[in-house]
């Protein structure tokens, strides 16, 4: 697990990481977003163990790794596999021998580092390109071989910088499930930067948001979606109010956060059973953050125990954020 | 108004003068690469954003390989003479030439060599820094490697320009190509060992260039792109 702890950077007066705290637990992914300068960067520079911080503390299972030197310092970046920002393979080595490179560092023998070597190709779905030059590659697989390069001397944290900003969609996704996996079969954490909250959706179990060298939203995804007010929930949930609503129609009108199959699938009916009261759904729809389906509805309430059914909503594990119509904050 | 000389003799001129070229500057380009070329990585290492970037150490030398590289042939030639005795001994034939030539030589690779090494893309080299590579591993298997086929041409580059100066190795008994043609051709006026032993240049320099150029294709992995 790594814990980032007060981190300040400056670069000739402009302040690019303000105090940065947060967490990423062992074996999750977070997914560092935020807009153009926010520092994301040189968050991961940091991290990589490429550029120093002015003050504060890196700490990748309690050790501090900020201030080392020599051979300390190269010991520390091996714990950390980086995926660099844009095109970073040897272009004179096959896709083995830049998976290879991490290993001859760590002074891994020959056949030691076959092997190995063997096992990340088949790791990323590379195995047939292992004596491909990277010039006979595609963009996606160069990715994935950085993303096997990274992961080759075993380390515990996996840093990808705008792993998939190149990338068209479909690629992405291949390159996405590659570091899934690593999480997956590694148990590695994962720090993903990215600008694309397709990333977050797609692989990220916590999520924190920069905005000009501060953390302002920090969390797993799957809370902050039903935060109303989050970044996170406005990013990555189905807008409600495409359509405007007659609310004269309704007693009751309100926004709801379903998290989860049973809560997508069946919360609904149910309450409309319980309360006897008239539900439409008339805004909003229904996303995936990961495996996990989620909606966020508009919802017209009519019947006396609108409120109640609101409220049991909210108590059974959807978030009921925000009553257009009739008493503010229910059960919030 | 004397007869020309015979082919077969302007042959024997130019097989030995070829063979004192070759001597001087083979050994000179061997020398020339084994210590130019560190000093091109080390120009590389010290430079402003190289592994490690120390402007004093860059600043002075710089200087001095410029001063080294601006330094003309002729000057360093009998400049050098009291240091080539030292070396090997005499200040005079082939052998002399080959310590002027190398001096003259290295500050030239070196420039060289860091101009090729520093267009290595600093995220392949931060990437490489990112596994925990030594900066010595980082040299090698990176900044050299990526560059090899540009350093082979580099190299081809260089031979070309020593056989260029040696041809002022006359001035101090050295032989070779370029003295034949002004000594012998020149100077006596006999147009068939001047018009030969140019003639016989441009092929050798052709030959020597092409050479390079097919070893440096050679060693480049990118001609692998996909077809
Ligand atoms: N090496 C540097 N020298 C000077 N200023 C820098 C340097 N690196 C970053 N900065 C500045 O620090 C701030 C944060 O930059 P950073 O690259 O971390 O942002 P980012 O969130 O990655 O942005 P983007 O989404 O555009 O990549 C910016 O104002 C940038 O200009
Ligand atoms: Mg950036």
């Amino acid at each position: 697990m790594i814990t980032v702890e007060n981190l300040t950077k400056s670069f000739q007066g402009v302040n690019a990481l303000n105090g940065v705290t947060l967490d990423v637990q062992a074996g999750t992914v977070l997914g560092v977003v935020g807009p153009s300068g926010a520092g994301k960067s040189t968050l991961a520079r940091c991290v990589a163990l490429l550029e120093r911080p002015d003050s504060g503390a890196i700490r990748v299972d309690g050790t501090d790794i900020t201030s080392l030197d020599g051979s300390a310092l190269r010991a520390a970046r091996r714990q950390i596999g980086v995926v660099p920002q844009g095109d970073s393979l040897l272009r004179q080595r096959t896709a083995a021998g830049n998976i290879a490179l991490p290993l001859e560092s760590a002074g891994v023998p020959g056949p030691q580092r076959r092997s190995r070597v063997g096992e990340l190709l088949d790791l990323v779905g590379l195995t047939d390109k292992a004596g491909a030059y990277p010039d006979q590659l595609s963009g996606g697989q160069r990715q994935r071989i950085a993303v096997a390069r990274a992961l080759a001397a075993n380390p515990s944290v996996l840093l990808a910088d705008e792993p998939t900003s190149a990338l068209d969609p479909e690629t992405t996704g291949s390159v996405l499930t590659v570091l899934d996996r690593a999480r997956a079969e590694l148990g590695v954490t994962v720090l993903v930067v990215t600008h694309d909250m397709g990333v977050v959706r797609k692989i990220c179990d916590d999520v924190a948001v920069l905005e000009q060298g501060r953390v302002v939203e920090h969390g797993k995804v799957l809370d902050l979606v039903g935060d109303a007010g989050s970044r996170t929930s406005s990013a990555l949930l189905p807008a409600v109010d495409l359509n405007p609503v007659n609310e004269s129609s309704y007693d009751r009108v309100a926004d709801v956060v379903l998290v989860g199959f049973a809560a997508v699938g069946a919360l609904l009916p149910e309450v409309a059973n319980r309360f006897g009261v008239e539900l439409n759904i008339v805004g909003g729809g229904l996303t995936r953050l990961g495996e996990t389906p989620v909606a966020r509805f508009r919802l017209g309430l009519n019947g006396e125990r609108s409120d109640s059914a609101l409220e049991w909503i909210s108590e059974a594990g959807g978030a009921v954020q925000r009553s257009l119509k009739g008493p503010q904050g229910v059960a919030a | 108004m004397r007869s020309a000389t015979p082919w077969s003799d302007v042959v024997t001129y130019l097989v030995e003068a070829t063979g004192e070229t070759l001597y001087m500057v083979g050994v000179s380009t061997v020398i020339a690469t084994v210590l130019g070329v560190p000093v091109g990585v080390w120009l590389q290492l010290t430079a402003k954003g190289g592994l490690r970037p120390n402007a004093a150490v860059h600043r002075v030398l710089s200087f001095v390989t410029d001063l080294g590289r601006s330094m003309p042939f002729i000057v360093l030639l009998v400049a050098l003479t009291s240091v080539t005795r030292l070396i090997v001994g005499g200040s005079i034939g082939s052998t002399a030439v080959i310590v002027p030539l190398a001096v003259g030589a290295i500050p030239f690779v070196g420039r060289l060599v860091q101009n090729i090494l520093s267009e290595v893309h600093v995220t392949v080299v931060e990437a490489a820094i990112t596994t925990g590579a030594s900066t010595l591993k980082i040299v090698r298997s990176v900044l050299i490697r990526e560059s090899l086929p540009a350093l082979i041409n580099a190299i081809g580059v260089t031979v070309i320009a020593l056989i260029g100066y040696s041809a002022m190795a006359g001035v101090i008994g050295g032989g070779g190509l370029g003295d034949l043609a002004i000594r012998e051709g020149y100077q006596r006026f006999n147009d068939r060992i001047l018009w030969s032993t140019v003639a016989w240049l441009a092929v050798l320099t052709t030959v020597i260039q092409l050479g390079f150029t097919r070893a440096a294709r050679a060693s480049d992995r990118r001609r692998h792109a996909s077809v």
